[in-house]
């Protein structure tokens, strides 16, 4: 496959961009615009909960480039309750009907809640949201997030705020192999790197915010992740296309089995 | 009357609009959800519920956020 | 376990043993590891760990920015009454004392939260005496009715409650619950309370379990540093907090490190905890607990604040005072002197220069 033709279709829309960033955590608003273009993201993660001082003349839409696809979150959601009547409050902003569903079920580890997951996104599926869960890589979680009618699932790599990278990584290999739907890994990267190498492995995307937000030059670290992360799918896709094109050699040991018998 | 707009008290016209409280504040309508009393107001709804005394009004708006 | 149970056991260790066998090397292997126990944190607030106070303050730093960002919380007191049926050694609102004592109307009330509201505050946290005559149920809910439509985010500081009683606050809105246990060594607290409801040393202790149980969203404990030996009280405030985060997944846990300071009465707190050793207990705390919420009040300077910030600080109190009624025009006696008397705006002002996000909402109740 070209690179070229290489899109990330979620509930119908085609993106290039494999870089899903978020717009928090910025000291100065101002920037995340020169953010959002260096990191040529074409999803862009919003939020309800916090505001730093209120400037009612102020929206952080004001910020976004136009043609953006909007990915609200539930953060602070503790239950699939919760997250559901956030979700209909992102809704109301009248900005589209993506929800990214954030239930923390522990406040030590920000982990989140699997089960209140599953419940979230099978209420908002029913009431016509395009629902991408953020989940602790567990295939049963996912399978049953699938049948909900989640767009994707978002399996974490290591715990907020740790900055680890891929602590799950081979859990998110198993994903990757039996979900149909798009992976995206969220939470817990940290360096381009940790992009790299997931997306190596055939992840679909990757969401990060506090790498590129908490780093002393975003603008060039958002770069940074962008490279990363398309280096990395083009690797995964060349190694695809060995896969595909060659067919396996038989393998030395049994090739007498084929050699004609005088 | 009085209102209370995202906590601040505010001295409204009687028989204000949620949309006529948007323009005074100077917000776009289409980038805000609004909810009175806990109850998110439609948007189709903005030109036509009015405001009652000391009803408690949250505008609400996307911030940054990961 | 419940946690008196927990506390029950620390009280047969001999703490001056450990604390006086702590070597450096074992100050350096607790701060070299990821995960700290509450051994490797009793080290870190040892005398031993003392001369590693830099290093420390850059690990708490680290943590800090990693799981809060740049972020500071800002929030108002609001002192609604000062009748008190305690008799608390060291607190100027102890029934004893003759001081001018005040307790707000609900309009009162009202007129205080307006006032607040307009400078921007979005969370708030409200504080009583112990009068379950003038502060009872009612008036708390009451209040709470009134202050929930200004603010996002409404907490409490008043004096222990039952669980349904909790539950009744919650459903008005509540969502903080901020209660110090004073003094976690009970032959101490007994010495210090000596009338009153607030003799029971349990029933306070375990108000968090209580409020948690019945889903307050966040609690904040902690001691009054100087009633009792300081690095003990530490390590009980931190093991504290730890056993609310294991028990209460749901629940924000907070810490707060109020150190004694001048009030009306002749109160010589037995301990002082100076300057050094209060850096030592924050980071130290910050290093065993990477996720627990610290506040800074306004009984530290503005510098001494200031320079906290990059140590573990997450939420400040700003447009401080601790009188009731602080702007009618008989303002009570107040709890305590200020020793910050920035305005909000002043604050917002500083947090910026000094390179941080004053945040004045962190969460909505009305999103619920």
């Amino acid at each position: 496959m070209k690179s070229s033709e290489d899109v990330l279709k979620i509930a119908g829309i085609e993106v290039r961009s494999r870089l899903i960033t978020g717009s928090g955590k910025y000291r100065d608003d101002g920037i995340i615009g020169a953010v959002l273009e260096a990191a040529e993201c074409d999803i862009i993660t919003v939020a309800l909960r916090r505001i730093d001082f209120d400037n009612p003349s102020d929206n952080i839409l004001d910020n976004i480039p136009k043609g953006k696809v909007l990915l609200p979150n539930t953060s602070g959601a503790r239950t699939a309750d919760e997250a559901i009547r956030l979700a209909r409050c992102a809704r109301a902003m009248g900005c589209g009907n993506w929800i990214k569903i954030e239930v923390i079920g522990d406040q030590k580890y920000l982990l989140p809640d699997n089960t209140e997951t599953i419940k979230a996104t099978e209420a908002l599926v029913k009431e016509g949201f395009v629902v991408l869960p953020y989940m602790y890589p567990d295939l049963i979680a996912a399978r049953r997030l699938v049948d909900a009618g989640a767009s994707a699932v978002m399996p974490l790599a290591a715990p907020i705020g740790s900055n680890r990278g891929l602590t799950t990584l081979e859990f998110i290999r198993i994903l990757v192999e039996e979900i149909t739907i798009p992976v995206i890994v969220d939470a817990g990267i940290g360096r381009p790197s940790h992009a790299a190498a997931a997306m190596e492995i055939g992840v679909s995307a990757i969401l990060l915010n506090t790498a590129i937000a908490s780093s002393d030059d975003p603008v060039a670290m958002a770069c940074a992740f962008k490279w990363a992360v398309r280096a990395g799918r083009a690797a995964y896709l060349a190694g695809m296309a060995g896969v595909s094109q060659t067919a396996r050699p038989s393998s030395p040991l049994t090739g007498f089995l084929h050699e004609k018998k005088e | 009357m009085d209102i209370i707009v995202n906590g601040k008290k505010l001295p409204v016209e009687d028989g204000l609009t949620v949309g006529g409280l948007l323009d005074i504040q100077k917000i776009v309508p289409a980038r805000v959800a609004v909810e009175i009393n806990r109850s998110i107001v439609s948007r189709a709804d903005f030109d036509f519920v009015k405001l009652a005394p000391d009803d408690t009004v949250e505008i609400i708006r996307f911030v940054g956020g990961g | 376990m419940s946690f008196y149970k927990i506390l029950e056991k620390f009280y047969d260790f001999d703490f001056n043993k450990f604390l006086s066998s702590v070597t450096a090397g074992k100050v350096e292997a607790a701060l070299a590891k990821e995960v700290l126990t509450e051994w490797d944190f009793l080290t870190l607030l040892s005398d031993a760990a003392t001369p590693y106070l830099e290093p420390m303050a850059l690990k708490a730093k680290a943590i800090t920015r990693r799981h809060f960002g740049n972020v500071i919380t800002l929030f108002t007191p609001l002192y609604i009454s000062n009748y008190c049926e305690n008799v608390c050694a060291y607190c100027s609102f102890s029934r004893q004392h003759k001081i001018s004592r005040k307790h707000l109307t609900l309009d009162e009330i009202d007129e205080e939260a307006r006032r607040i509201s307009a400078g921007g505050i979005r969370h708030i946290l409200f504080l009583t005496g112990e009068s379950h005559l003038k502060s009872s149920i009612d008036y708390l809910l009451e209040s709470a009715r009134i202050l929930t439509r200004y603010f996002s985010s409404t907490g409490i500081e008043i004096y222990p409650l039952k669980e349904e009683e909790y539950a009744k606050l919650i459903a008005a809105g509540i969502d903080g619950l901020t209660i110090f246990q004073e003094v976690y060594n009970k032959d101490a607290y007994h010495g210090y309370h000596k009338g009153g409801p607030k003799d029971d040393f349990r029933f306070r202790l375990e108000a968090p379990d209580r409020a948690c149980a019945c889903g307050m969203r966040t609690v904040s404990v902690g001691a009054l540093l100087g009633l009792g030996q300081p690095q003990i009280e530490s390590f009980f405030t931190g093991i504290h907090a730890h056993y609310l985060q294991n028990t209460y997944p749901k629940a924000e846990v907070s810490i707060s490190f109020p150190r004694i300071r001048p009030l009306a009465g002749t109160f010589i707190p037995p301990y002082t905890i100076d300057d050094i050793h209060f850096v030592q207990t924050i980071t130290a705390t910050r290093i065993f607990l990477n996720n627990v919420g610290i506040t800074i009040s306004t009984r530290e300077s503005k510098a001494f604040r200031n320079s906290l910030l990059p140590l573990g600080v997450t939420r400040m109190s700003a447009g401080v005072s601790t009188a009731v009624g602080a702007h009618s025009s008989m303002p009570s006696t107040t709890q305590f002197e200020i020793a910050d008397c920035r305005s909000v705006d002043e604050m917002k002002s500083d947090l910026l220069h000094l390179g941080y996000q004053p945040v004045m909402q962190d969460w909505n109740s009305r999103f619920l």
